[in-house]
């Protein structure tokens, strides 16, 4: 191609352009020399998206090398759209969660939403049918104003999008903490379900197939996203940046979803991808780049619901509910037709082609062309310069008296609304669509989903502490790990595979670097001691806000398999006069707690976990209630043992009696007994026999009435009626005309 | 017995409805587009956002070409049963009295809840379940506020349209007079808020909504 033909850079200072769109002057310089020239504008505009954070993971790459991904179930790696992994009788589940962290941050129920209609995407995208939403959400403590209208905004947009589209919201969690209060995360996972043989990957091929898009129209919505919410901090003017969120309409994205999935099942589709972040771009460049072909895009074949849209804003539009996909010449009018039939926008506006080039196409005349390898994988990746800082950095609140009365400090844990019920949420989140879900919300540690397809059901779960991963983010991060493998066997499951979200502070400062290191050292460390494989991840950096970095918060979500789905225990007891047990290496300390939270204690450093110790717990649970020979299994987190005990009990409507004294035993204070925390500790009932057989120490029975809890000479004796008051103190924010 | 489950764009409990008609017959879909319903001998009309639900919820799939048959197959006495969004259709339709407004507390809800059957008059989705009788089954939805004027409710009661009523202190979305579902006044008509389709199976919640569809079949099978 005649290059001279390409238009010129604009005269007016291209090299000041550069650093308005995120990239740094080596980078810029790198790029000339790639091309051999200086970029135009369309050319710019498509580097700085594909070489921002967002999609380059250009401080992130390295260190995730580290992590485990090869295991015998892989069926999908990282590098595809999602990972997935083999559940039996011809079947895959795939499964990813991903970040919408500033977009909700600047407009909270369409960040929300279009979150959870972007992470759908990437799991059709395999030719997977979505069959569950989780989600996973950070904000700042309630009594802010602020953190109040990002919840209900974000709540709602999640319900709106999931509800509307008809996939089930089977789990989740929330915590609020002060460093989130300017940068709340909203992290979605989306599970779905792919016979093998029809699954798809991303990778374009074949020189000369036709390359159409599918879904709604492009706009001027979400121009940018990637560069300038994603790649960057939050600051003052945020409210500038609310055009680059994006708008979702699930009813386009139902129509999109039931399209692809049937041209799939009539195999008119050679290779399928979304489009998100970055559009156009990074979506025709990861396909080529997969495939390692070209791609040549006509930018007026692209259906546009604006006038007068440049080439660059066509192919960075962010706009949702779009799909890319690679057809056979032949099969293009069979793909335009099932289009017409869900009443779903197509348009074939481009080609494979064996240049290595993505050319951008105005009527047929080039404005654009750069090499894919550059675009990709040019971007360079930097080292991290971390370093540990001396202390802990977060600031300390205290709202609990430390001498408070032992009952008091346990009402105080459940109404904390870190501890307390999401009921109020995830009531408003359709969590039965689709005939799967064998426990819902709350009634176990994790959602559970039959599969009659593949004759068996798979659990979920979705854990990542911030706030003790901040106080060490190893331990923190390996805890996380360990949370949804105990979380999986309690409902006797067995993992098969593990999906991230990492969201962690500005990469370029020290200590966010620091904590990103240590964190993804333990993430590769748990992983690889369980023999868990990774197969997918998101990596959101640049979470701060004024006073600081947010808490360091690896998001780990876990999917396992288990023979039926009518094996999984529920969380609450299920009779009176069971035995009620502690089983694993559970060593409890207030370290990172949520009683030192409470009580303005929080400080660096935690407990290491014997990761072997509680993989073998387990296993050991897990046989037990696939046998079952157990009533009732609950893990040990927030707010220790006696908040677990409390909630098996309220689940449960049954009280108890339990005496703590096996774990003064062990040197625990009666305080570290009773609220203590760290990994390891399952509570467990039925009968006493079972469960001293299975290596459980018993520690009491379940009664009805009340709670009675004894720690040496510390005694609690509440009311059943007293602890459910207390742990259901955020009924109201589900009225929220009636609070306020 | 044959089912027929309607199924507009934004449906989402068309296969949930399919699997529960398939445990008391057969059961296939009904694409939107379709004038004639294929000799079903019952049809459903399920939950969803049919057409993204963006004007009213059922304002637009009421003027699609299946639901001109529907309402044909309606007006000849057979059996259909609109459930949530498909109970908001029918209402739109003109095919069951009173209408569908938001949530009380404006919020989406799902939740199982406890109804009452009301002793209506005859339906053929009734016959198995007794006056009086609780069934446990789920809601969800953000726009189940049943609503007619008083004229209206105090004809529908006398007229023994009320089929069911959400349970004392139970009553989820502020729906007057706590009515959970209507008949029409031939009974052959059923729309209701909970969806039965979902409370088919213990490992999922229930099979106090299976109750609905086996009537339906063994009633058409005496007929």
């Amino acid at each position: 191609m005649d290059r001279h033909s390409l238009p010129r850079p604009g005269a007016a200072g291209v090299v000041s352009r550069h650093r308005e769109l995120g990239l740094t002057d080596a980078e810029f310089e790198l790029i000339v020399e790639k091309l051999g020239r200086e970029p135009n504008d369309v050319e710019l505009a498509m580097f700085s998206l594909l070489w921002s954070e967002h999609c380059a993971y250009k401080h992130s790459r390295k260190l995730l090398r580290r992590l485990p991904t090869e295991g015998e179930r892989v069926v999908m790696g990282p590098g595809e759209n999602a990972g997935a992994v083999d559940v039996g009788g011809g079947y895959a589940v795939a499964f990813k969660v991903e970040s919408h962290n500033h977009p909700s941050a600047v407009e909270p129920f369409q960040g929300a939403a279009t979150g959870v209609g972007g992470i759908l995407r990437d799991v059709f995208a395999l030719g997977a049918r979505p069959i569950a939403i989780l989600d996973s959400l950070r904000f700042g403590e309630l009594d802010s104003p602020r953190s109040r209208f990002l919840l209900d905004g974000a709540v709602r947009g999640i319900g709106h999008y999931g509800n509307s589209i008809g996939v089930a919201t089977v789990g989740g969690e929330i915590y609020f903490e002060r460093p989130y209060e300017h940068n709340c995360l909203i992290n979605a996972m989306c599970v779905g379900l792919a016979k093998r043989e029809e699954m798809v990957r991303a990778a374009a091929t074949g020189v000369g197939n036709a390359v159409v898009l599918m879904g709604a129209a492009t706009g001027r919505d979400g121009i940018g996203g990637a560069s300038v919410l994603a790649s960057a901090e939050l600051g003052e003017g945020d409210d500038a940046k609310r055009p680059t969120v994006q708008i979702g309409d699930p009813f386009e994205e139902s129509k999109l979803l039931e399209c692809c999935l049937e041209l799939l099942e009539q195999g008119l589709l050679v290779s399928l991808q979304d489009l998100g972040a970055a559009g156009l771009t990074s979506s025709a460049a990861e396909m080529a780049s997969a495939g390692k072909v070209g791609i040549d895009l006509d930018v007026t074949k692209v259906p546009l619901r604006e006038t007068d849209m440049e080439p660059f804003e066509i192919m960075v539009s962010e706009s949702q509910e779009r799909m890319l996909c690679v057809v056979e010449p032949a099969n293009v009018p069979a793909v335009l037709v099932l289009c017409e039939k869900w009443q779903t926008g197509a348009a074939e506006i481009g080609t494979v082609t064996d240049s290595g080039q993505i050319r951008v196409l105005r009527d047929g005349e080039p404005v654009g062309e750069m090499p894919v390898e550059a675009l990709v994988d040019g971007c360079p990746l930097y080292e991290l310069d971390p370093a540990e800082p001396a202390g802990w950095i977060y600031r300390n609140r205290a709202t609990l008296d430390p001498d408070a009365a032992p009952a008091d400090t346990l009402l105080a844990l459940l109404a904390s609304p870190n501890v307390a019920s999401k009921r109020w949420a995830f009531e408003q989140y359709d969590s039965v669509v689709g005939s799967r879900t064998a426990r819902r919300p709350e009634s176990a540690d994790a959602a559970v989903l039959a599969l009659p397809e593949a004759g068996n059901a798979i659990a979920i779960a979705i854990d990542g502490n911030g706030r003790r991963v901040a106080c060490d983010p190893y331990a923190g991060t390996v805890e996380a790990v360990l949370e949804c493998a105990q979380n999986l066997a309690c409902v006797g499951a067995e993992p098969l595979g593990l999906t991230n979200c990492l969201n962690f502070g500005n990469p370029e400062k020290p200590v966010p670097a620091w904590q990103l290191e240590r964190a993804v050292s333990g993430l590769a460390d748990a992983c690889e001691a369980l023999g868990v494989p990774v197969v997918g991840g998101n990596v959101s950096l640049y979470n701060e806000g004024p006073e600081g970095p947010i808490y360091p918060t690896p998001v780990v979500a876990m999917v396992g398999e288990l023979p039926d789905a009518r094996l999984a225990r529920s969380s609450a007891f299920l009779r009176e006069g069971d035995a009620i047990a502690l089983l694993g290496p559970f060593a409890p300390s207030l370290a990172g707690s949520q009683l030192a939270k409470l009580r303005g204690e929080l400080d660096a450093g935690l407990p290491q976990p014997d990761t072997e110790a509680v993989a073998r717990a387990c296993a050991l649970l897990r046989d037990a209630i696939r046998a079952g020979r157990i009533s009732s299994a609950h893990d040990v987190s927030d707010g220790g043992l006696a908040c677990a005990i409390a909630e098996s009990a309220i689940a449960a409507g049954l009280g108890c009696r339990v005496d703590l004294q096996p774990l003064r035993e062990r040197g625990c204070t009666p305080d570290e007994a009773l609220f203590g925390e760290g990994s390891g500790g399952f509570l467990i009932s039925g009968e006493r026999e079972v469960l001293v057989e299975l290596g459980g120490v018993v520690l009491g029975r379940v009664g009805s009435g009340a709670i009675e809890l004894v720690a040496g000479e510390r005694r609690v004796s509440v009311t059943l009626a007293d602890v459910k008051r207390s742990w259901l103190s955020l009924r109201h924010l589900a009225s929220p005309d009636r609070s306020e | 017995m044959v089912w027929g489950v309607v199924q507009f764009p934004g449906s989402c409990d068309e296969r949930d409805a399919v699997h529960a008609c398939g445990l008391a017959g057969e059961a296939r879909l009904i694409w939107h587009e379709e004038r004639a319903l294929g000799g079903v001998d019952a049809v459903v009309i399920p939950g969803g956002f049919s057409y993204g639900d963006y004007l009213r919820a059922g304002a637009i799939a009421r003027f699609s070409r299946a639901m001109e048959a529907v309402a044909e197959f309606a007006a000849g006495g057979g059996p259909v049963l609109g459930i949530c969004n498909g109970f908001q259709v029918l209402c739109e339709a003109g095919l069951l009295p009173g209408a569908l407004l938001r949530n009380e507390n404006l919020r989406f809800v799902c939740r199982q809840v406890d109804l009452i059957a009301d002793g209506a008059r005859q339906s053929p989705f009734l016959r198995e379940i007794e006056p009086g009788e609780r069934l446990s089954i789920p809601v969800k939805h953000g726009e189940g506020r049943y609503y007619a004027p008083e004229e209206m409710l105090d004809e529908i009661e006398a007229n023994g349209q009320v089929a069911f009523r959400y349970a004392p202190g139970q009553n989820p979305n502020g729906s007057l007079r706590d009515v959970a579902g209507v008949l029409n006044e031939g009974g052959n008509v059923l729309g209701l808020m909970p969806h039965p389709e979902h409370a088919v199976d213990p490992l999922t919640g229930s099979v106090d909504g299976l109750k609905l569809f086996s009537a339906a079949s063994s009633a058409l099978a005496n007929a």
